[in-house]
C-alpha cells in the first residue's frame, strides 16, 4: 500500500518535472518576450497575491462565474431532467443539443454583446451557453440509463411518487449529473474567461488580455498560471467527488 | 471414419501447475495429471474459481504451465495454439462487425484455404449448426444461444482434432442447454473429434461424457475420474435413464465438499 | 421506422418554428435590425457574399486550418493513444494532465502560440491540435481498453500475427470509440480554430465575423455567423449519417 502511494507520488513528481521542463524549454526557444520564466512567474504571481487590486479581479471573476455556474447547473439540471423522463421530448432535442455543442460559441459573442451589453450579464451569458449543454446532455443520459428494475422495485416497496423521487431517481442518477456538473463547471469558466477578454474592464480574463495588449508577459503568464492552477485544482477536487459518487 | 483406440492417448498433461506471479503469488491449477483418448468426450467440472479456465488456456497453448509439460499428438505444446486444436470460450467472443458467415469464415480466410474450399466448408458448419437461415446476419440481431453456435461453427470450419469448451452454454437457460448439448454430441461423433467440456453444470456433465474429472477448491486438482459408459449414439433424454442420477449423484458426493470451501463454509 | 421518422418531423418543425418566430420578431422590429437581422435577410446576405467572391478566401483559409488540425490531431492522437496504451505506467503519470486537459481554458495560450510560431496560420492549427488530440488520444484509450479479452484469445487461437490480430480484431473492436474520436477532433478543431481567428485576427471565417462586428456591418456578420453555424450542422449531419451506417453495420441501427 505505501508501495502504491510512492510510487503515485513519483508519477506526479515525474509529470510536474516534465511540465516545468516543457515551460524552461519553451522560455529558452522563444525568449522573454512571449513567456516569463518559471520562477520569474512564481515570484510574480506571489507578489500579485498580496495585492488588493488584483484580489477584486479575482471577486469579479469569481462573481460573474458563481452567478453562470449556478444558472448552468440549475438550469441544466432542471431541463435535462424534463427531456430525459420524456423520452419523446428528449429524442427531438437531443441532436440539436449536439450540434449547438459543437457550434464555436465564440462566434456568437457579438450577439451577446448586442443583447446584453458590455459588463457582467454578457460574462454571465457568455459562461451559460458554454456551461448549460453539457450538463444538460449529461442530465438526459443519466436519466435514461436509470435500470427500469429500480422504478419497480420502488413501485413493489409501495413508495410514494416524491419518495421514490428522492431515494431511487435522484441517488441512481447522481453519479452520471455529477459528472456533467464537473464538465459544466470547466467550460462555463472557459466561457466567463473569454467574456472577460472581450466585454469587460475588470476580472482575471481582463488582466490577461490587458497584458497581452501593453506587452506585459509576466503579467500575462502569470494570471494564466494562477487560472489553470484553480481550474485544475477544482477539477481534480469534482472528479474525486465524481469517482467517489461513482462507485460509493 | 478412422478407426478409434480408447487408449491412445490424443492430448497429455504431466505434473502441470499453473501459478500466477505477483505481490503474493497464486496457486491456480495442479499438480494435474491428465490422459486425454483419441475421440472421447471427457468433462471437467469444479467449484467456482478451482481453476478450470486456467487448465483450458494451458492445455490449448493460450498460456504455458508454471511446471510440467503439455503435449498434443505427441508435440509439446508451447508458446502458441497448435493446428489442429479449436477453442470455444465462455464469453461471447462472435465478431460484432462480421456477418454470421463472414464470422464462420473467419479463420479459413485468413489461414490462405482456397476460397472454393472455404464457401464449401462455411456452408457444410453453417448448415451443421442451423445456421442457414441467418447468414447475412449480425451478431447482435442474434441470441446468445445462436451467438454461440456461430462460435462453434467458426471452430468447426477449422476441422480441429481435439475441440476445447469452455462454459459455452453459461449464459444460456436450461431448455436450450440441453438440445445445445445434443449439438454437441451430433459434432462429436461426426467429427470423430477429441472433446474437452468445462463446465459447472453436473447434470450437463454427467450427460454428454464419456468421462467426468471433478476438480477440487483452488488450487484446483482431480479428486475424481467418473466414467459413465454411455453408448456412443445418446442424447438428452438420457436424463430419465436411472444411471444418470446414480453418475450425477456420485459426482456431487465428491464436489460438496470442494463447493462448501468455495463459498468460505468449510464442513464441520 | 415510424417513430423514427416522427421525431425527425418534429424536430424539423421545432427548428422550423423557431426561426419562423425569429424571423416575425425581427420582421416587426421588437429585435431591433441593428441586434439582429431577420434570418432570410442572413441567408440573402450570405448567398450574395458568397456571389461576389468576398466568402472564398476567408472560407478556404479556416477549411485548410481545420482540415490539418483534425488530419495531425487524428494520426498523433490515434498514435499516442496505442503507445500509452501499451504502457500503463506512462499512462497512470499522464492520466492527470488528460483529466484536467479540457478544464484548462486553452484560449488564454493563444499569444504564446504566436509569440512561438509567428503570425500565420501555424498557431492557429496548432490551437486546435491543443484541443483536438487529446480527444482522439481518450477515444482511442477507451476503444482499446473496450476491445474484450476474449478477442485477444480469439486470435491466438487463430494462430494470427501481431499485425494481422491489430486489423483484424483490435481496429474493428475499437472503431465505434475511435469514430467518436473523429468526430470530437473534428468538433474541436472547428471550435478552436474559429476561436483562435476570432480572438487573434488571424484572418478566416472567424476573424471575418469580428472584423464585421468592429466595423459595424451588422448583416455581413450574421451571414458569416449563419455559414459557420450551417458548417457545423452539416459536418454534424455527415458524421451522424455515417455513424448510423457504421451501426447498422453491426446490425444495430
Amino acid at each position: 500500500m505505501s508501495r502504491l502511494t510512492f510510487n503515485r507520488f513519483a508519477d506526479s513528481l515525474i509529470l510536474v518535472v516534465a511540465i516545468l521542463a516543457v515551460w524552461v524549454g519553451l522560455h529558452a526557444y522563444a525568449g522573454d518576450s512571449a513567456i516569463s520564466a518559471p520562477a520569474t512567474t512564481f515570484a510574480f504571481a506571489g507578489r500579485l497575491l498580496v495585492q488588493p487590486s488584483f484580489w477584486t479581479h479575482v471577486a469579479a471573476t469569481m462573481e460573474a462565474f458563481a452567478l453562470a455556474f449556478a444558472i448552468s447547473a440549475a438550469g441544466g439540471v432542471a431541463l435535462g431532467l424534463v427531456l430525459g423522463v420524456r423520452r419523446f421530448a428528449g429524442d427531438v432535442a437531443e441532436p440539436i443539443l449536439g450540434s449547438l455543442y459543437t457550434i464555436p460559441k465564440v462566434t456568437l459573442y457579438p450577439l451577446m454583446l448586442l443583447v446584453f451589453g458590455l459588463g457582467m450579464s454578457a460574462k454571465v451569458a457568455f459562461g451559460v451557453i458554454h456551461g448549460v449543454i453539457p450538463i444538460m446532455l449529461f442530465t438526459i443520459a443519466a436519466v435514461r440509463n436509470i435500470p427500469p428494475v429500480l422504478l419497480r422495485t420502488a413501485r413493489a416497496l409501495r413508495l410514494a411518487p416524491v419518495k421514490t423521487a428522492t431515494s431511487v431517481l435522484v441517488p441512481a442518477a447522481m453519479p452520471e449529473v455529477v459528472t456533467g456538473l464537473r464538465v459544466g463547471f470547466a467550460l462555463t469558466l472557459l466561457g466567463v474567461l473569454i467574456g472577460e477578454m472581450f466585454a469587460s474592464q475588470r476580472g482575471l480574463g481582463f488582466l490577461i488580455i490587458n497584458g497581452i495588449n501593453n506587452h506585459d508577459v509576466r503579467m500575462t503568464t502569470a494570471v494564466t498560471l494562477l487560472v489553470v492552477i484553480f481550474a485544475v485544482a477544482a477539477n481534480s477536487l469534482l472528479l474525486a467527488f465524481d469517482r467517489r459518487v461513482h462507485h460509493g | 471414419m478412422p478407426t478409434r483406440k480408447a487408449a491412445d492417448a490424443h492430448a497429455v498433461l504431466r505434473g502441470v501447475t499453473r501459478i500466477y506471479p505477483g505481490g503474493t503469488p497464486v496457486h491456480a491449477l495442479g499438480p494435474i495429471d491428465l490422459d486425454l483418448a483419441q475421440g472421447e468426450f471427457f468433462s471437467v467440472v469444479g467449484p467456482s474459481g478451482c481453476g478450470k479456465s486456467t487448465l483450458l488456456d494451458v492445455l490449448s497453448g493460450l498460456s504455458p504451465p508454471t511446471e510440467g509439460s503439455v503435449s498434443f499428438e505427441g508435440k509439446t505444446v508451447a508458446g502458441q495454439v497448435p493446428e489442429g486444436i479449436g477453442v470455444v470460450f465462455q464469453e461471447d467472443a462472435s465478431l460484432p462487425w462480421l456477418t454470421v458467415r463472414d464470422n464462420v469464415a473467419f479463420g479459413l480466410r485468413h489461414a490462405g484455404t482456397d476460397s472454393a474450399e472455404v464457401d464449401r466448408r462455411v456452408s457444410y458448419a453453417i448448415g451443421f449448426m442451423g445456421l442457414q437461415d441467418f447468414t447475412g446476419a449480425y451478431p447482435s440481431q442474434l441470441s446468445g444461444g445462436m451467438r454461440q453456435r456461430v462460435c462453434i461453427a467458426r471452430t468447426l470450419v477449422l476441422q480441429p482434432r481435439l475441440i476445447l469448451l469452455d462454459e459455452p452454454f453459461g449464459a444460456l437457460d436450461q431448455q436450450t442447454r440441453l438440445l445445445m448439448g445434443d449439438e454437441l454430441l451430433r459434432l462429436w461423433r461426426e467429427t470423430d473429434a477429441t472433446v474437452l467440456l468445462i463446465t459447472h453444470a453436473l447434470d450437463e456433465a454427467a450427460l454428454l461424457s464419456d468421462r467426468v474429472g471433478v476438480m477440487s477448491a483452488r488450487p484446483g486438482r482431480f479428486i475424481d475420474l467418473v466414467e459413465t459408459s454411455w453408448a456412443r449414439e445418446r442424447d438428452s433424454r438420457i436424463v430419465s435413464d436411472p444411471a444418470f442420477g446414480t453418475v450425477t449423484g456420485r459426482l456431487w458426493a465428491a464436489l460438496r465438499p470442494e463447493s462448501m470451501k468455495a463459498i468460505g463454509r468449510p464442513q464441520p | 421506422m415510424n417513430h423514427g421518422r416522427r421525431i425527425l418531423w418534429t424536430r424539423v418543425a421545432f427548428i422550423a418554428g423557431l426561426v419562423g418566430l425569429l424571423e416575425a420578431l425581427c420582421r416587426l422590429h421588437v429585435i431591433k435590425p441593428l441586434t439582429m437581422i431577420a434570418p432570410s435577410q442572413m441567408v440573402q446576405e450570405l448567398i450574395a457574399l458568397a456571389w461576389s467572391g468576398e466568402l472564398a478566401e476567408p472560407a478556404l483559409q479556416t477549411f485548410i486550418e481545420v482540415g490539418a488540425s483534425f488530419l495531425f490531431s487524428v494520426t498523433v492522437g490515434g498514435a499516442l493513444g496505442a503507445v500509452v496504451h501499451a504502457l500503463p505506467r506512462v499512462r497512470r503519470t499522464l492520466d492527470p494532465l488528460l483529466a484536467s486537459w479540457y478544464a484548462v481554458p486553452f484560449f488564454v495560450f493563444y499569444p504564446l502560440l504566436v509569440a512561438l510560431l509567428g503570425l500565420n496560420v501555424l498557431p492557429l492549427i496548432a490551437i486546435g491540435v491543443v484541443f483536438a488530440t487529446p480527444a482522439m488520444m481518450l477515444s482511442t484509450l477507451a476503444g482499446l481498453d473496450r476491445v474484450p479479452r476474449v478477442m485477444h484469445k480469439v486470435a491466438r487461437v487463430h494462430r494470427l500475427s501481431q499485425l494481422q490480430e491489430v486489423r483484424l480484431i483490435t481496429l474493428p473492436s475499437a472503431a465505434p470509440h475511435l469514430f467518436t474520436g473523429l468526430k470530437l477532433s473534428f468538433a474541436y478543431s472547428f471550435i478552436g480554430i474559429i476561436a483562435g481567428e476570432f480572438i487573434l485576427s488571424g484572418g478566416g471565417l472567424g476573424y471575418g465575423i469580428s472584423y464585421a462586428y468592429e466595423s459595424f456591418e451588422t448583416p455581413k456578420m450574421y451571414a458569416l455567423m449563419l455559414f459557420v453555424l450551417l458548417i457545423a450542422l452539416v459536418a454534424n449531419g455527415v458524421l451522424h449519417v455515417w455513424d448510423r451506417r457504421l451501426a447498422r453495420r453491426r446490425g444495430l441501427a
